[in-house]
């Protein structure tokens, strides 16, 4: 099917075109950097095409090869319902620079931000190329293969201003000699827009002009920023005009770690991205190995993860409705969804032997079947989750004050939020049914009935509908596997994947080598060289992790697509001229997760 | 003035300011336990003496030691003056306020008519609210003086959050004050001593529902309570106090208890009868349907002094109660609520009242 927009973009680009193949069913097409906007423009404008959702930017490093970094963009076609793989070499490798799209989708901002931040490669055109994860003293790009693993980094004196990494001394010092705090202030460009009512906001340079407002820093220490995150406002009284958020106080070099580890024990890394439902990243990990390895793991483990799935996502979303119920200040309904939520970790630690930690699959299968008694737990488990949920419901829908601090404030259109790359429920809340589970489904989806429930307005209280009914629709799945689970292996019969029983191991001499050959270093299990993409529908919206291997059991790149990023990037624009209070709302809603957004 | 006066004096200022007091540090942990019960917790049970543990009791002297403890940290380059005055500004105000408000008739004691109340004023009324309003500069001028940017967002918060509703608290009870024709705390309860259509004890409430409700309302915002915390939203801007610590916070904190307890007792003497008990007469009760039941003359005061406290304590827990049920308003909504809807509302009913009054006499 998505042969065609090869075929496409062959046809118009002619030479620019440098390659083009479709390993693991994912279409792909190397460009030549001067082709990169060409063709980005092709991709979005043409009907045939209209990949309006840019799902990823990131770049993989060949430190042998001229043409060093190989910048790598993910579309997807709401409307069509493809996607495509977009790779680009910048041609110098010491100065590496590529077309920014920032002016195509809004989401490029961020993502440009992130690969300039790990890779050090620039985009020009780019309105505000400061790093993303890193403070902006870090010397070095970490992801480059040339930095290592255990590098260290100096420590650095106390901050003052506004350091920036995207600067020119002389045209900064013009800058603040006007009075401006660029850092700080809306931007004039597609990433952000400036909403101040009538008043002029910018001189004719595009630079806010000075005004009688106060800076406040929300964060990274502040009650309402779970999870670590800085959400700097500049305020009017109560009223927002500028924002902007700082991330990356959690980062903990994931991609990095994951390019360092055999692939079953980059499982355990996953488990730390969204702490929240660790299981949905267990299985998307898995999924993306399993993809590049081509093998299909059998019915009941894929029921297996299908059931862990879902009932990580009823926590994920209790844990989300119950913190944005918080920050309104309905401390009691947050503790009823927690206590639901409580549950369920109770559930998972049946299954996995963890509550956050659980490393349930495995390349090729899932760690263990289920517990005795577990239908009976989880029946019972969901019986209390949905009491809670009609109490809150009871507490809050009829609620005028929580209706009026909900509805229409934090408030995105659809093709805005298409536009940034968001997923998941914060994407459905506007009007838009996109979810992986319908749109590719994975594990066997496709045999189960549930809903997709969409919004229309795109605001916080859509946002907590949608999620609400999420959670029934997702205890609705898990019913259903639990009713239909197919008998059968949990694992494939494949020894180079997945270790014989230990049965075998201890007594024969062929299982023990078996054994040891898959535990030991270069010997795991490894997938051909090659790259793919594995996505699923995680708590936040499209998980997705890109990987490229060499074939050795360490992956050359790991790449993760946090499904909250998009929204966090889009958070700004939606708080500027909100009130200092709907921060607090919007930003519950938006269930930023630290452990994947800063990764 | 003799030493009999100056004696019974002292005895009232001490009763009262231990009452008020102990009400206030009850309801520290009234409100651990009651929000516990409503969130399915357990609440504060760690505190124990000798393996006692009293369901928690021991965490207000926990609590206290606690606050007494800590450091006392003034922010560099605030100014230390205001910093330290503000907390005990605020602490003394929200307490006297509380001299107006009767907790028991008039009695008669060695020849002395004693008042129930500390500070015998005709108009205890107006003391409350003027009590309540220099309060806001104990907030404004903690707030300010920490040069903490949160601090000054909650005191200016704080600052327009009580003066607006303000308005609305006097206007709601000035149907009442038409009816009783007075502005004497004293002599509204004693006027709500009988009873209406001859089973109703003659509260405010069945004379002003309207006025009740307004006036719970405003009252909750100017006790800055949820659902109208917003000056110490603590998911937002922390509050006013951010910058206090130590026994300095401990006074703020306790202020709004006592603050609560204090509106507690100005809603109940003027609209659920202050100290009268239903159907009490100066001889006993005269229930419905004739029925009588002889009270000894020397046990009525103390069951005036019960009933004043034990509907105090009524509202304290109900006003907990609407805490910990409704979420937050946001600045411009609670704004709105006290211009658009309250002080309307508070006017209509001083219009019905006037109207009524003129119509009935």
């Amino acid at each position: 099917m998505s042969q065609y927009v090869l075929d496409r973009l062959a046809q118009e680009l002619g030479p620019e075109l440098i390659g083009t193949h479709a390993q693991h069913g994912d279409e792909t097409a190397l460009v030549t950097p001067q082709a990169l906007r060409r063709s980005a423009l092709l991709l979005r404008d043409d009907p045939a095409l209209a990949m309006d959702m840019l799902v990823d930017i990131t770049a993989v490093d060949h430190p042998q090869e001229a043409q060093r970094f190989e910048v790598v963009y993910h579309f997807h076609s709401l409307h069509h319902g493809h996607r495509v793989r977009l790779k680009v070499r910048p041609d110098s490798a010491e100065e590496p620079i590529l077309d920014s799209l920032t002016d195509l989708w809004k989401g490029a901002d961020w993502l440009e931000r992130e690969t300039f931040d790990m890779f050090g490669i620039r985009f020009a055109g780019h309105p505000d190329l400061r790093r993303l994860l890193l403070y902006p003293e870090f010397q070095g790009h970490p992801l480059r293969k040339d930095y290592p693993i255990d590098g260290e980094q100096p420590r650095i004196p106390e901050r003052a201003g506004y350091p920036e990494c995207d600067y020119d001394a002389e045209e900064d010092s013009e800058r603040r000699a006007k009075g401006l705090q660029r850092a700080l202030s809306p931007r004039v460009g597609p990433g952000v827009a400036a909403t101040n009512g009538s008043r002029a906001t910018h001189d004719e340079d595009g630079y806010p002009v000075p005004r009688q407002s106060f800076f406040l820093d929300m964060g990274p220490s502040h009650p309402a920023m779970h999870g670590t995150i800085r959400i700097s406002v500049e305020l009017e009284g109560e009223k927002i005009i500028g924002c902007d958020a700082d991330i990356g106080f959690l980062h903990r070099g994931f991609e990095k770690m994951c390019e360092n580890r055999t692939f079953n024990q980059a499982i355990v890394y996953t488990d730390r991205l969204n702490y929240v439902s660790p299981l949905i990243n267990n299985v998307g990990w898995a999924m993306t190995i399993e993809k590049l390895l081509g093998v299909e793991v059998p019915e009941r483990c894929q029921a297996l993860r299908v059931l862990a799935s879902e009932i990580s996502r009823v926590a994920d979303h209790l844990t989300c409705v119950a913190a944005s119920t918080m920050e309104v200040g309905a401390f009691t309904a947050f503790l009823y969804l927690i206590e639901g939520r409580e549950e369920l970790y109770k559930l998972i630690e049946r299954l996995c032997g963890g509550r956050v930690t659980t490393t349930y699959t495995r390349i090729g299968g899932v760690a263990a079947d289920l517990p005795d008694g577990f239908a009976e737990a989880m029946q019972a488990a969901f019986a209390k989750t949905r009491e809670m949920m009609s109490d809150v419901v009871k507490l809050l829908n009829g609620n005028r004050i929580f209706q009026d601090r909900m509805v229409g404030v934090g408030a995105i259109s659809a093709a805005d939020a298409i536009s940034y790359g968001i997923t998941g429920p914060f994407l459905r809340s506007t009007g838009v049914s996109y979810d992986v589970r319908k749109a590719a489904p994975y594990c066997g989806y496709e045999q189960y009935e549930f809903e997709v429930p969409v919004g229309s307005n795109g605001d916080n209280w859509d946002r907590y509908l949608v999620r609400m009914e999420e959670m029934r629709q997702a205890m609705r799945i898990a019913e259903q596997v639990m009713a239909t689970l197919p008998g059968g292996p949990i694992r494939v019969a494949d020894r180079s994947i997945v270790p014989p029983p230990k049965s075998e191991v201890y007594t024969t001499i062929e299982g023990a080598m078996n054994h040891f050959k898959l535990t030991m270093a270069g010997h795991g299990v490894s997938p051909p060289p090659g790259e793919a993409y594995g996505y699923v529908e995680g708590g936040n919206g499209e998980l997705g992790f890109y990987v490229v291997t060499d074939g050795s059991d360490i992956a050359y790149r790991a790449h993760c697509r946090p499904p909250c990023l998009a929204p966090m990037s889009a958070l700004p624009s939606i708080l500027t001229g909100e009130t200092v209070a709907d921060v607090i709302a919007t930003f519950g809603t938006v269930n930023m997760i630290g452990g994947e957004l800063d990764r | 003035m003799t030493l009999s006066l100056f004696v019974i004096a002292l005895v009232k200022v001490l009763v009262t300011v231990i009452a008020v007091l102990t009400l206030a540090a009850l309801l520290t942990w009234a409100e651990r336990k009651q929000s516990a019960v409503m969130q399915d917790r357990i609440g504060a049970n760690r505190a124990k003496i000798f393996g006692v543990r009293i369901i928690g009791l021991w965490h207000i002297i926990a609590d206290a030691v606690k606050m007494m403890t800590k450091e006392d940290f003034v922010p560099p380059y605030s100014n230390r003056f205001l910093h330290t005055l503000a907390p005990f500004l605020a602490f003394f105000l929200s307490l006297v306020a509380f001299a107006a408000i009767p907790m028991g008739d008039s009695i008669q004691i060695a020849g002395h008519t004693v008042d129930m109340r500390l500070a015998p004023i005709n108009i205890g009324f107006l003391f409350i609210f003027a009590m309540t309003s220099i309060s806001v500069y104990a907030v404004v001028l903690g707030a300010w003086s920490s040069r903490n940017r949160y601090a000054t967002l909650g005191g200016m918060r704080a600052a327009g959050q009580m003066i607006s509703y303000e308005l609305a608290m006097g206007l709601s009870v000035l149907g009442l004050v038409m009816l009783y024709g007075t502005l004497d705390l004293l002599q509204m309860a004693r006027a709500q001593g009988g009873l209406l259509w001859g089973f109703l004890p003659a509260w405010g409430i069945f004379y002003q529902p309207l006025g009740f409700i307004l006036l719970l309302t405003a009252i909750i915002a100017e006790t800055k309570r949820a659902p109208f915390d917003i000056p110490e939203a603590e998911s937002e801007i922390i509050g006013y106090y951010l910058e206090y610590s130590g026994m300095k916070f401990g006074m703020f904190f306790m202020a709004e208890f006592v603050t609560t307890i204090v509106a507690a007792g100005l809603l109940t003497t003027l609209y659920f009868g202050g100290f009268q008990v239903p159907y009490l007469l100066a001889d006993g009760f005269h229930l419905p349907f004739g029925l009588f039941l002889g009270v000894p003359s020397a046990l009525i005061p103390w069951l005036q002094f019960a009933a004043f406290w034990f509907k105090v304590v009524f509202f304290c827990w109900l006003l907990l109660t609407i805490r910990w049920t409704l979420p937050r308003f946001r600045y411009d909504q609670l704004m709105n609520l006290g211009w658009k809807i309250l002080l309307p509302l508070a006017l209509v009913n001083l219009l019905a009242t006037g109207a009524g009054i003129l119509l009935l006499s």
